[in-house]
């Protein structure tokens, strides 16, 4: 039987120190995992940082990775982000190709998915977009038609909402 | 007090009460050299710093303590990597010291740098890099507790030289305590009531122990364990001696070289308690029919291992030794019924299975030597009693075989990463634990050119090992596979070029032994053993003998190749 993948997003709080995040990476490689994307920042305590790792996966695998994960000795904690009770965002720039003809319809998109335009040229714009996955997925699918010149990613973030 | 770090490093491996170091000094460890020469800690100098792993590794697997080595920067540090990842594939606690250059230096590709944490960080349970000798006190206490708790491995700690001649006030660290770390030793009972409600209901019940019930020390609670529900016990290589072998209740060995009644016996079962175990493919086989009757139980101390590459019923995360003492308490205050007659057509069947097919060889007293024959004379003539290494190939699997290991420690082999020239290293830090009893490393001629160099190691501390090689002229085991599926194309399998093992040991200030025909086996033997120092014997086997049973890679395990 074969199980189908699907995302996950997993995030753990670690050490704060060099060599974690290469720890953390270095286990998905070496296993044969996958990394849709990742994001890591120092937490509210200096000692602690924050990485988000998407993952597409079967359930025996994701079972796999988040074990490992926890076996590693400086992962303090980790959490499945994946469904809703935690609140995802991702944030793109996206430098776009703006000919006279397209600027009022790139303004008008840009309006609809309340992005900002942070630079402006004779023949761009670039966008500041946040918003969960399928969000970012149909702005870009949108710009895309008038050229996207360049974009950077972040990849995913995720808070669990608190209990009521 | 004011110690630099080398005095400390000397402080912390003396409140580990650490013995003996196996080790190569260097430009970086030169202060950590001068200080250890003050200490009545002993050093074994080895003759190359992969030597200095296994027979830290030889010592920790014979006496179940942590081992210690110390190895300079550079080369020095990419030398012990294949014997780091040996111990880890085998969950041996090892303390791997490395110099590294001054911190100020780190980066600069400077003369005998490398970056060996980055190196060994996917074979390492964990490992550090100490940059302020205010930290060196609780990363090496660290790396102790991280070493042997838990799931055991190798930890490495990477020293830069100006860390070790820096000074800072010391004072002894009491506990350690990692706030990411806390091993599960404790089974949930809610998990143990399943296994004994499986067990009660069980009619082909089989425990396959492993490595894990050695390594936290749980033989007598699982012998207790199967004896009293008359469970037959199978091992994994790293398992032999975790059941004595010569039990009426021990299947011996499973797996690709594992015998006929074990593999029958796991493709039948109705019930598999696997214990200290990680189902590796040379005991599965393919996955698919594995065990594919049985309901599966799962004891191990490290999740990972569990649902890794079988499905399993019943889990439980815990001390293999603390996980069998709940249960055979369990067993006592249960009433199991009529056990004699519950498991008697299930041991007669696997009795029927040990009848049908045992495990054996034909020596000819005219022919040439059969390797099998050399082991079973070695086990004879110990009484089954010495501490055996092996290399790593037919050696070992004849090793594992005929040499029926009764008690846990005794059989020492490279299980997990099969890694060639681990036999004599390995065998002289078996020999540094235990001065008194007799070592043997069983080796064939590839192997043993791996690390042949530790002789010198061997006879300059005194450390009386004795080498038997079966010596066949080929790299055994794959000319074996080039036999059986290659259609005999030896490709590189033939060493022709072996140097005269007799006067290499002598070269070395060793005795050495030959053995030609069968009459001299068990005279060369009882001669070699008897001789005070380290020996070697050379035994000229039979060339292209086979190692039976055996399952072709990737089938199921019922599918064996018997002769």
């Amino acid at each position: 039987m074969i199980e189908t993948e699907e995302k996950h997003i997993l995030t753990m709080l670690v050490d704060n120190k060099p060599g974690v995040l290469s720890r953390v990476v270095g286990l998905f490689s070496g296993k044969g995992f996958n990394i849709d994307s990742l994001c890591v920042a120092e937490t509210i305590d200096p000692a602690v940082s924050r990485i988000t790792i998407v993952t597409q996966a079967n359930s025996l695998v994701l079972e796999q990775i988040e074990k490992q994960l926890r076996k590693l000795i400086n992962v303090i904690k980790l959490r499945d982000m994946t469904g809703p009770r935690a609140v995802k965002r991702e944030m793109a720039l996206i430098c776009i190709r703006a000919k006279r003809e397209s600027r009022d319809e790139i303004l008008r998109l840009a309006d609809i998915f309340r992005c900002k335009i942070v630079d402006v040229g004779p023949q761009y714009y670039i966008i500041e977009a946040t918003g969960d996955r399928g969000k970012m997925e149909a702005l870009i699918s949108l710009l895309k038609p008038m050229g996207i010149k360049k974009i950077a990613r972040t990849g995913s973030i995720a808070l669990y909402r608190e209990p009521d | 007090m004011k110690l630099n770090g080398a005095q400390i490093l000397m402080k912390v491996l003396q409140e580990e009460r650490v013995d003996t170091i196996f080790g190569f000094p260097g430009g970086t460890v030169i202060d950590i050299y001068d200080e250890l020469a003050k200490t009545d800690i002993r050093h074994i100098l080895v003759r190359h710093e992969q030597g200095a792993v296994h027979a830290a590794d030889g010592y920790a697997r014979a006496s179940g303590k942590t081992g210690v080595c110390l190895v300079t920067s550079g080369p020095g540090a990419t030398n012990t990597v294949t014997g780091v990842a040996t111990a880890y594939m085998d969950s041996i606690p090892l303390v791997v010291l490395t110099g590294q250059v001054p911190t100020h230096l780190i980066g600069n590709d400077a003369f005998q740098e490398v970056d060996i944490v980055g190196i060994t960080r996917p074979c390492t349970k964990h490992n550090y890099l100490v940059t302020r000798v205010e930290d060196l006190a609780r990363i090496l206490k660290e790396a102790f507790y991280i070493a042997r708790s838990g799931r055991p491995g190798p930890v490495l700690v990477d020293i830069p030289k100006n860390v070790s001649v820096a000074k800072t006030d010391y004072k002894p660290i009491e506990k350690v305590s990692i706030n990411s770390y806390s091993p599960t030793y404790e089974p949930n009972t809610k998990q143990l009531k399943k296994v004994m409600k499986l067990v009660k209901e069980a009619h082909r019940p089989m425990i396959f122990a492993g490595g894990g019930v050695i390594l936290s020390k749980a033989s007598a609670e699982l012998t207790t364990f199967a004896r009293k529900i008359r469970i037959p016990v199978t091992m994994s290589l790293m398992g032999l001696g975790a059941f004595p072998g010569n039990d009426p209740l021990s299947l011996g060995m499973i797996g690709m070289h594992g015998t006929y009644r074990a593999n029958m016996a796991t493709a039948a079962c109705d019930v598999l308690i696997g214990i200290g175990v990680r189902f590796d493919d040379r005991v599965t086989g393919k996955t698919d029919c594995f065990a594919a009757q049985a309901k599966i139980v799962h004891i191990d101390i490290d999740p990972t291992s569990i649902r890794k590459n079988v499905t399993v019923a019943v889990p439980v995360v815990g001390d293999c030794r603390i996980s069998l003492q709940h249960l055979n308490r369990m067993i006592d205050e249960a009433d199991l019924g009529d056990l004699e007659a519950k498991r008697n057509p299930w041991l007669r069947q696997i009795e029927e299975w040990r009848r049908a097919y045992k495990l054996a060889y034909d020596q000819n007293p005219e022919g040439s030597i059969k390797p099998q024959y050399v082991i079973d004379c070695l086990y004879r003539l110990t009484n089954g009693k010495a501490l055996i290494t092996t290399e790593v190939g037919q050696n070992q699997m004849w090793t594992a075989q005929y040499y029926h290991f009764e008690k846990p420690g005794h059989f020492l082999s490279s299980g997990g990463l099969g890694t060639m020239g681990f036999g004599l290293p390995a065998a002289i830090g078996a020999q540094a634990a235990f001065p008194g009893k007799p070592v043997v490393d069983v080796a064939g001629d590839g192997s043993i050119q791996m690390n042949i160099q530790e002789m010198a190691t061997a006879v300059e501390h005194g450390l009386p090992v004795k080498v038997v090689i079966l010596n066949n002229g080929y790299l055994g085991m794959v000319r074996q596979w080039q036999q059986l599926f290659y259609d005999r194309r030896y490709a590189a399998t033939c060493m022709n070029c072996a140097p005269d093992f007799v006067l290499l040991a002598q070269a070395y200030g060793a005795v050495g032994l030959r053995a030609e025909r069968p009459s001299e086996v068990e005279p060369v033997l009882r001669k070699g053993l008897e001789t005070p120092g380290p020996v070697i014997m050379d035994f000229r086997v039979e060339k292209e003998e086979c190692v039976y049973p055996m399952v072709p890679a990737g089938a199921p395990i019922t599918e064996m190749l018997l002769a």
